[in-house]
């Protein structure tokens, strides 16, 4: 008699002790997860903060050959300097599509939009995307219990370099002794 | 007569004569406003709390100050009463990892809430710390000015109403003219306010303001969409505070905070604690988060955090 129920109770901590397992599985799962799958585009992001006149980059490349060679561009795109973004590692194909001028590109070779950038980025700072799916990293606008607008990286971190400018403060508030 | 009878007597006649005066003052008073102002002075000297209203009052009255506030900022002026959503109990987040200290937000929420610009009232104040201090709000530097921010050695900590779920504020008020509302929001009838300040004195944040002036507030800045307990243009005399906005964030499809969405870090965060996938959720169950001055048991529904 006492065999068996030694035998249930043991039965009953295993089962509740693996429901308790799963339940906090599920709730890890729910934070890791993304809201919506990446690939169907869910963010609702603005259009990306290209320089005036620049984009589709095909409009002028499409005249051009490619040259995958790593160089220092002369003539074109002077303007644009890596700094403090591993520019030793890495140039410009490492991020733009060679056959695509219109299109970002993942370590993968996946091509993606520049709507999509987040992917590009996430691919290093994993940690920052993960908290950007989730509201955390970055700035949303919109419904706090609907529709949001996603700011992708770019619209506050230059990709080329990515430290965050510094700003001029609103004015200080007036002191006491000064308001009438 | 004993010198027991002559007492009485004595204190029968001071208290015939005030009630006498009280009577006289009262009627004089009565009669200055009717010379002078619309029916609306006495209909809201006569108004009762807020609380206490019915649906239909509480129409006449809202109808009452729309017209009142459209002729005076001369455009149309809508003041809502929007009640709380169920299962909604607000709550903010500040990643003080991320604040620049910019003060963006402070004049955000001027203009979205109509506070005065002269005399000047802030509801968000932005404090500068010491890194190598921590949060030391003794060394706290609120008037600080460079040309750039942020600075070498330094975070900010915005700091303004709490919506403490415990607050000190509402219990001290003699006339309750302000109280928590069940999504947390701690409001203020302004037409119940006696101006006393004594939930200034209660507040340890230091959120609550008063109107020692007429509020001055340029037609043009006006705000026209507003709501009766939050951002609707305030009389002399009354004290004023942060209420998350309600007057957006009540909405079936609620706006954001106006602080938040004028952050330029995206410091604010900003959702119902009740929803385990909100956002303000997700900062608490998975950051480093603090209150400020926990000790104090106010409960504050705003929460420090270090993303990093
Ligand atoms: S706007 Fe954002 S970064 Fe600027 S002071 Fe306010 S919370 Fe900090
Ligand atoms: S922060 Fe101050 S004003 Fe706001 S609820 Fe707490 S005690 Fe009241």
């Amino acid at each position: 008699m006492i065999h068996r129920r030694l035998v249930l109770a043991c039965f009953l901590v295993f089962i509740s002790l693996s429901v308790f397992e799963l339940a906090e599985a599920a709730r890890r799962e729910f934070w890791l997860t993304p809201p919506k799958l990446e690939s169907d585009e869910s963010y609702m992001v603005p259009p990306p903060p290209f320089t005036e006149g620049i984009f589709p980059c095909s409009e002028c490349h499409k005249e051009m050959t490619p040259n995958p060679k790593r160089r220092e561009l002369t003539e074109e795109h002077t303007n644009i300097q890596l700094k403090n973004h591993a520019e030793k590692e890495r140039w410009c194909l490492d991020c733009h599509d060679l056959k695509n001028r219109d299109k970002l590109r993942l370590v993968s070779g996946e091509q993606i939009d520049f709507t999509e950038s987040y992917r590009l980025c996430g691919q290093c700072h994993g940690d920052k995307y993960r908290d950007w799916k989730t509201g955390i990293h970055g700035k949303r606008t919109g419904q706090w219990n609907g529709k949001k607008q996603y700011l992708l990286c770019a619209h506050c971190h230059n990709p080329h370099n990515p430290r965050f400018k510094k700003l001029q403060p609103k004015p200080p508030p007036m002191r006491p002794e000064n308001i009438r | 007569m004993s010198d027991m009878e002559k007492r009485d007597e004595h204190v029968f006649r001071l208290t015939r004569r005030k009630a006498l005066k009280g009577l006289a003052l009262g009627i004089g008073t009565m009669v200055l406003p009717a010379k002078d102002a619309s029916a609306s002075v006495w209909e809201s000297f006569f108004q009762k709390n807020f609380r206490e209203l019915g649906k239909s009052e509480r129409r006449v009255i809202l109808e009452r100050l729309e017209k009142e506030y459209s002729a005076r900022y001369k455009k149309p002026v809508r003041v809502k009463d929007t009640g709380p959503i169920e299962g909604v109990l607000y709550g903010y987040g500040l990643d003080l990892s991320r604040c620049i200290g910019c003060r963006r937000c402070v004049y955000g929420c001027v203009t979205e809430n109509n506070q005065s610009r002269d005399p000047q009232i802030h509801w968000i104040k932005v404090l500068r710390l010491a890194k190598e201090r921590g949060v030391d709000l003794e060394h706290s530097e609120q008037y600080y000015n460079p040309a750039t921010v942020p600075e070498e050695g330094h975070f900010y900590m915005p700091v303004q109403c709490h919506q403490c779920e415990n607050p000190p504020c509402t219990k001290v008020c003699p006339v309750q003219a302000t109280w928590k509302e069940i999504d947390g929001i701690v409001v203020v009838d302004y037409n119940w306010c006696i101006g006393c300040r004594y939930c200034m004195a209660a507040c340890p944040y230091g959120a609550r303001h008063f109107n020692w002036k007429k509020p001055g507030l340029p037609a043009g800045e006006m705000n026209p969409e507003t709501h009766y307990l939050g951002n609707r243009p305030r009389p002399v005399g009354v004290v004023e505070k942060c209420t998350f906005c309600m007057q957006r964030t009540r909405e079936p499809d609620g706006m954001y905070p106006a602080c938040l969405e004028v952050c330029p870090v995206g410091a604010r965060k900003f959702g119902n604690l009740l929803d385990p996938t909100s956002e303000i959720r997700n900062v608490i169950e998975n950051k480093r988060v603090f209150i400020l001055k926990e000790d104090l048991n106010t409960q504050p529904k705003f929460y420090y955090f270090y993303s990093v």
